[in-house]
């Protein structure tokens, strides 16, 4: 029997995280899994830590993934990676979007952004892999894409088939951002083979 | 038949339109906002906003009377709002199947408070359903009408954050059609005067008795045997997840999904048959309760947090004593990142005038509940919806009555106000309280994510709908002092709040005005940028907590990304550095 496997999605809100968690999932339900998945919703909407939850496998129970227990956290932005590195499995694969987006504590300086937080994450994290997806989703026509750069590089490290994200795509983006989302996955997806 | 990935809320939504519901009512809330607003996308199914619970719960009632199968959704504290409707609807029962769906959060993610709602179903004398995954919220939306039409019981459907907002693969399936159920008049079921509700009250008990036989058997209640009979756990919804997730098939299960009224002989054989009991609940000790109530031993909250939300981990470490360390540490110091008031929110200029009036403020449920947040930091009170106004007016006479003139301004919304702060101003009103009653009118339902209300001019298919007017309801209500101001006008929600505080003959009431800036095509246009030749760096800018006003190092600026051209900080700016610098 196939072990579930974990994957965790963080970021801020209005970062496309959910629409990125769509797409995963509907990917892994059409290729037959048992998919949990959990989204916080409510006050988070705007500018707050938001944070998906993906299970799939034969038979998944909770929906929450244990402390230790994601195959890969993917942070859409760097603090949101550090804010949930201890789920991370010790062999897990850490994806990290090169991103700065400093909270509100931060913006009025009552707070620092902790510096050299790539440095540190790959001094600790065996296997990081640090995207530059808002500079990569601009260069396909659209800074918003950053979401599917980074489904993308996502997709090659658990070795998932790209044909069924093409397909995904185009039945969950609107019509005329498919292609420019379609781009951005497949320059995730060569980034790292 | 089809699978479709579905959170527990899309599901309850599903499960109305395959077993026949032809009325929906809810107020939104999180988490149960999104049943109601996928109901909406059934043609087959009438729905509605209602202004509060208490009426969505009452319509539904109508509509089940009159036979149609209804279903009513609400978050955990509005079926405190929907109680006095509830409690009497036990005794007259039902003609079409009717649902209350009643979405709990513990933990708190958007909720004032953590209050098990499993409590209300034998407190209400009503029978309860708990799913524990999408396809079981689908399903269990037919198996609550059935017991609801073959009891003649309103039934209660409770679900948690984690199951509103988990997506789960679901089995759909199509429309069955329920023909609405002849009406006839019966007044001595549905009229609850005193001499025919004491004659429904004995009804009401024989129909427990009843369905306590009919727990006995319903199929959601069910053991599964595990490899080893040493360890049994009884658990329901959420928790039964985690359960399956920590042991697997390791120990023996009791799935509870019908929590009342509880299947004793199930339970007690059970118990009979496995040699250490467990029960393993997310909150109140709701089923260990009772199950000890029956007079067995079981263990449950000696071991299990009764506070927030449970998780694999915490049942992992309470029963198996696995704890669990991570391989990475999350960093000492990590700036957390709360919500804020969204940039150009037409509350955050009102709460940056509020703050330099040294009052009193009571505020509301809504978006403008984060003006208790620095730097704006305005309010003194957030009790519940409605409670504003009368807090406020509370306030006022007990400073009165001692002799102390303190000013005391009350903050509401303007879905908040129709839900109920109408009669929370009467009261202000009607006794002559000297309160300064701000509705803060975004013109939308914002926080749950812009739900149309009966101010908006809009239902909930976004179709043109006579639009209530706050304005005139103040003043039919007896309202003297009403004013509306531009939100973003600083200078003019001064004034009005001054003009409102000579008014010494009742409350006052100041409506500031500006749709919410996330509302399509509603928000302000234009970019601000700050000159650094002329600003001196006083950071009063900062003090509006708008999103786009950044320090780095020494420097103010604004953020171009987050900048919507609001203009309120140009007011604020002694300097006059903030300049127009883009008209989109």
């Amino acid at each position: 029997m196939m072990t579930v496997k974990s994957i965790f999605i963080s970021g801020v809100g209005g970062q496309g995280n959910i629409l990125a968690g769509k797409v995963i999932t509907t990917a892994l339900v059409n290729q037959g899994y048992d998919v949990k998945m959990s989204e916080v919703h409510g006050m988070a909407q705007r500018g707050g830590s938001v944070i998906t939850q993906i299970r799939y496998g034969e038979r998944v129970y909770s929906p929450l993934i244990e402390k230790g227990g994601a195959d890969v956290l993917l942070a859409f932005e760097k603090l949101e990676a550090v804010r949930y590195i201890e789920y991370l499995s010790p062999e897990g694969t850490l994806i990290v979007n090169d991103l700065e987006l400093p909270p509100a504590s931060v913006l009025t300086g009552k707070a620092e952004y902790p510096p050299d937080i790539i440095e540190r994450l790959k001094s600790e994290v065996k296997n990081t892999i640090v995207v530059d997806a808002v500079n990569i989703a601009r260069e396909c026509g659209e800074v918003r894409a950053q979401n599917m750069v980074l489904v993308g590089v996502l997709a090659r490290v658990m070795d998932w088939s790209k044909q069924s994200f093409m397909e995904v795509i185009k039945e969950v983006v609107p019509v005329r951002f498919a292609q420019i989302n379609i781009d951005a996955f497949n320059r995730g997806w060569e980034l790292h083979g | 038949m089809k699978k479709v990935f579905l959170t527990g809320n899309e599901a309850i939504a599903r499960g109305a339109y395959e077993y026949g519901v032809t009325f929906a009512s809810a107020y939104p809330g999180t988490p149960s906002t999104e049943i109601l607003e996928n109901i909406a996308k059934y043609s087959e199914i009438y729905s509605e906003w209602a202004p509060n619970e208490k009426v969505a719960l009452e319509a539904a009632a109508g509509a089940s009377m009159a036979g149609a199968r209804a279903i009513v959704s609400m978050k955990h504290v509005g079926l405190n709002v929907a109680a006095d409707p509830l409690f009497t609807l036990a005794y007259t029962g039902v003609n079409g199947g009717l649902v209350i769906v009643s979405a709990d959060d513990p933990g708190m993610h958007s909720s004032q408070n953590e209050q098990d709602n499993r409590n209300f179903a034998p407190f209400a004398k009503i029978p309860m359903l708990e799913p524990s995954d999408s396809q079981e919220a689908k399903d269990l939306v037919g198996e609550a009408l059935k017991i609801s039409e073959m009891f003649d019981t309103p039934v209660l459907f409770r679900t948690t954050t984690r199951i509103s907002h988990s997506r789960g693969v679901v089995q759909i399936g199509e429309r069955q059609q329920a023909d609405i159920k002849p009406y006839e008049k019966n007044p001595e079921k549905f009229s609850m005067i005193p001499g025919f509700a004491r004659k429904r009250r004995l009804i009401l008990k024989e129909r427990l008795k009843a369905l306590e036989e009919y727990s006995e058997k319903f199929p959601y209640n069910r053991v599964e045997w595990g490899k080893s009979y040493e360890v049994g756990i009884i658990t329901s919804g959420i928790s039964y997840q985690y359960v399956k997730e920590v042991f697997g098939d390791e120990v023996s299960v009791l799935k509870l999904t019908m929590t009342f009224p509880l299947p004793k002989k199930l339970i007690a054989g059970f118990v009979s048959r496995v040699k250490e009991v467990y029960v393993v609940e997310e909150l109140d000790p709701y089923l260990e309760n009772q199950i000890r109530a029956m007079g067995f031993k079981v263990r449950g909250k000696e071991l299990i947090p009764e506070i927030g939300e449970l998780s694999a981990e915490i049942i992992r470490e309470a029963l198996k004593g696995e704890k669990v360390t991570p391989a990475f540490k999350q960093y000492t110091s990590v700036p957390p990142r709360p919500p804020v008031l969204c940039p150009g929110c037409p509350h955050r200029g009102v709460f940056y005038v509020l703050k330099k009036m040294k009052a009193v403020v009571t505020s509301d449920i809504g978006c403008y509940s984060l003006g208790v947040l620095p730097p704006l930091e305005s309010i003194d009170s957030i009790l519940c919806m409605g409670a504003s106004i009368s807090m406020g007016h509370g306030f006022k006479k007990a400073f009165e009555i001692n002799g102390k003139d303190a000013t005391v301004i009350t903050v509401i919304g303007d879905s908040t106000f129709l839900h109920s702060g109408i009669t929370s101003l009467m009261d202000a009103v009607y006794n002559r309280s000297n309160t300064i009653n701000i509705i803060v009118d975004n013109s939308i339902t914002a926080m749950t994510g812009h739900q149309h209300h009966p101010g908006t001019g809009y239902n909930i298919k976004a179709e043109p709908a006579p639009a209530v007017s706050i304005e005139a309801i103040c003043r039919a209500i007896g309202v003297e002092n009403v004013s509306v101001v531009d939100s973003y006008d600083l200078k003019a929600v001064k004034d009005a709040v001054k003009k409102a505080l000579e008014y010494k003959e009742g409350p006052s009431v100041i409506i500031t005005r500006r749709a919410c800036a996330l509302l399509k095509g509603k928000g302000p246009k234009g970019l601000y940028t700050i000159s650094e030749e002329k600003c001196r760096r006083c950071r009063m800018c900062l003090r509006l907590g708008c999103p786009a006003i950044q320090v780095r190092g020494d420097v103010i600026f604004i953020n171009p990304i987050n900048c919507v051209g609001c203009a309120v900080c140009v007011q604020v700016c002694p300097f006059g550095a903030i300049e127009k610098a883009g008209d989109e």
